[in-house]
């Protein structure tokens, strides 16, 4: 394999994780005060419409993708307000906002379908983009993927050493702790979820704007915010390591696409379904390894030790058992 | 008394901010709003085809509306209905095809057995997130959702691959199935009847199961209080796996009724959003049984009546999607704005002040 292809190779995977990466951020913040936003998979697809239509509208790929943020950010708020502010079940809304917003973003992008606008480009830093092997797979491609990794550097700063990103966990954590303590739980986890919501509609409009450019029904990034949602449960609600869980992700739709050619018999389809079952297995792998009789067995059989997680880890505490309650 | 003025104050507030919302969304999207409500109420209602056209939408949508009433009893987010009906489809047309065709059975059993086929298949789909659920911890919408998405590819891999057409694959489906083994039509008409009855029938027996029999009372234990459940020795487990098992075969069946009644072939996505939509029908009852046929004929109405939208005023027929959003979304705005009235489930309200 030579350094070239290998280059091309971490390119792509990090082109692929950029929206990964921003969408599950955003739900990881959110989750973290513990919000669990469901609407992610539709949020991602309207605010993708949204951005595509802004950035055709300004002839600014730029002010699209802010747009989409701020989409994402409307979308958000809605479930806040019925789910912090109207006490009403937070999945029903958010699964229901999920449902809405993609039908929504088809029928309001009827008319930007299949029609040429601008994107987002391409960097070309002088002096970083020589760098070996990294150089040209960061520096001298799309800006979405530096993008990217700036905010997973930003996002675990500011959860794990800030004072409001200590807050957002202890409100996550033990949200009646977090009121005896006088601290403000509604209106943490309201900006909270608006932040998450708005990172949800980045990744959106790093899809329509760059990653897979345009609008269409289907527009291609449909089930994206569902991957995120697993890959935040994947990577333990820690910011660095849900990255890594989106560059897992982006690996495996890298691979199909670099299969496809070894293996042209399968057909395309099924390398694009290939996401989902991986993140069925790996659900059921991380799951057991948390779980207490994984812990019991491993303290038999010696191997087994080596495999159950160091750190406690786990959901915070305010949404634990959440996904067991009906709607 | 009170109880029944709020709750038809309620749907009364919810279904006019509902047009109101989506009259702005419509007019936002540059296309004048009244047209449009009434291409689409005359495209689901406005003649003698489009009420055929509107019953053979309510059918699957009952089938996965009372199976999703079965899971949401016992407090699982059945999200694969899409799935399930998907396999129920391709169990469907594999029975039909290679034992009906091939005469391995006599004519008279190839379409029941084809929709006893397709209800094994949406059971054993509908099992497999139940087990990664009570066994592997897995949350069943995660799973329902994946394997949505696996069955989509199963029935593309099949009309592209083992089952294409002789000559070329083509994405418009499988070969046509000869007529003896459909279900009997009504009158040359694309809607049979016998989906109608079964869909029906599917619907009372969910109905009595839930409320007149002792599994039924097992599952709302299960759904209260799983951990007293397991104390009292009700097995949740084994409850929340049999509702999800019958949600599927019910699921199931409406996919067989689709090839056998309807499309008589497998085409590519052949669930047609009807299992997402059985969510909204379901949610817009609130889990009520009385209410949701009329949530699924609703619903039905708006689905057929839009499919005339992009040939009428070129807009995308996804505005019934948009519509049921809407209404779903105020009506939980005005359930929690006047909580007064009790239509007998509790909402999923979170207690903010203890954490689990």
């Amino acid at each position: 394999m030579s350094l070239d292809y290998l280059t091309a190779l971490i390119a792509a995977v990090l082109f692929a994780a950029a929206p990964l990466i921003l969408a599950a951020l955003g739900e990881t913040i959110s989750e973290r005060a513990g919000v669990i936003n469901l609407s992610l998979d539709g949020t991602v697809l309207f605010a993708a419409m949204v951005a595509f239509a802004a950035a055709r509208a300004t002839d600014n790929p730029w002010l699209g993708l802010a747009a989409g943020g701020l989409a994402g950010a409307g979308i958000a708020a809605v479930l806040g307000v019925f789910g912090l502010l109207l006490g009403a079940s937070e999945l029903a809304v958010g699964f229901v906002l999920t449902l809405f917003c993609r039908e929504l973003a088809y029928f309001m992008g009827h008319g930007q379908a299949r029609q040429p606008g601008p994107d987002l480009g391409a960097l070309n830093l002088p002096f970083l983009s020589d760098l070996p092997l990294f150089g040209p797979a960061i520096f001298r491609q799309s800006p979405v993927v530096l993008l990217s990794l700036v905010a997973v550097g930003l996002v675990w700063f500011f959860l794990m050493r800030t004072r409001a990103g200590l807050v957002v966990r202890a409100v996550g954590e033990a949200p009646a702790a977090a009121v005896a303590r006088g601290l403000a739980v509604t209106r943490t986890q309201f900006l909270c979820c608006l932040a998450g919501g708005a990172l949800g509609g980045l990744a959106g409009g790093l899809y329509s704007l760059s990653v897979k450019p345009g609008w269409g029904h289907p527009q291609g990034c449909e089930g994206a915010g569902w991957i995120a949602l697993a890959i935040v449960i994947f990577g333990g609600w820690k910011p660095v390591r849900v990255a890594l869980g989106a560059l897992f992700f982006a690996a495996i739709q890298v691979a199909g696409i670099a299969l496809q050619d070894v293996l042209p018999g399968l057909s395309g389809t099924l390398f694009q379904i290939a996401p989902f079952p991986v993140m069925i297995l790996t659900l059921l792998v991380v799951n057991l390894r948390r779980s207490a009789a994984f812990r019991e067995a491993a303290r038999r059989v010696p191997l087994l030790g080596r495999l159950v997680p160091r750190t406690a880890g786990g959901a915070p505490g305010a949404i634990v058992g959440a996904l067991d309650k009906g709607f | 008394m009170t109880g029944r003025t709020s709750s038809l104050a309620r749907a009364g507030f919810s279904l006019a901010l509902a047009l109101c919302v989506t009259l702005a969304i419509v007019a936002a999207a540059g296309a004048p709003p009244l047209t449009t409500l009434a291409v689409m109420l005359d495209g689901g209602l406005g003649s003698g085809q489009a009420v055929l056209r509107t019953l053979s939408a309510l059918v699957p949508l009952l089938l996965c509306g009372a199976a999703l009433c079965v899971t949401f009893a016992a407090n699982l987010w059945n999200i694969g209905v899409e799935g399930q009906i998907t396999l129920g489809a391709v169990c469907c047309v594999w029975f039909l095809r290679d034992l009906g065709l091939a005469g391995l059975v006599p004519p008279f059993l190839a379409v029941p057995g084809a929709l006893a086929a397709s209800m094994v298949g949406g059971a054993a789909w509908a099992l497999l997130s139940g087990v990664l659920r009570t066994h592997g911890r897995v949350h069943e919408i995660f799973s329902g959702l994946g394997l949505n998405f696996v069955a989509m590819g199963v029935s593309l891999w099949l009309i592209l691959g083992p089952w294409k057409r002789p000559g070329m694959a083509s994405m418009s489906g499988t070969e046509p199935l000869p007529a003896a083994l459909w279900l009997p039509a009504l009158g040359g008409r694309p809607m049979s009847l016998w989906g109608l009855i079964l869909a029906v029938a599917a619907f009372v027996l969910v109905a009595w199961v839930l409320n007149r029999t002792f599994f039924g009372l097992t599952l709302s234990a299960v759904r209260q209080n799983a951990m007293a459940a397991e104390r009292l020795g009700l097995r949740p487990k084994r409850r929340m796996l049999a509702a999800m098992a019958l949600g599927g075969a019910l699921a199931g069946l409406a996919g067989g009724v689709l090839v056998a009644g309807l499309y008589h072939r497998l085409i590519p996505s052949i669930s047609g959003n009807y299992g997402y939509t059985a969510i909204m029908a379901v949610l817009l009852a609130s889990g009520s049984l009385r209410f949701l046929p009329l949530a699924c004929l609703f619903f039905a109405v708006l689905t057929v009546g839009s499919i005339q939208l992009p040939l009428a005023l070129s807009l995308d027929s996804s505005l019934a999607g948009v519509v049921q959003g809407v209404l779903v979304l105020t009506l939980f705005a005005a359930r929690r704005l006047w909580p007064a009235g009790n239509t007998g489930s509790t909402g999923g309200t979170r207690n903010r002040g203890s954490a689990a």
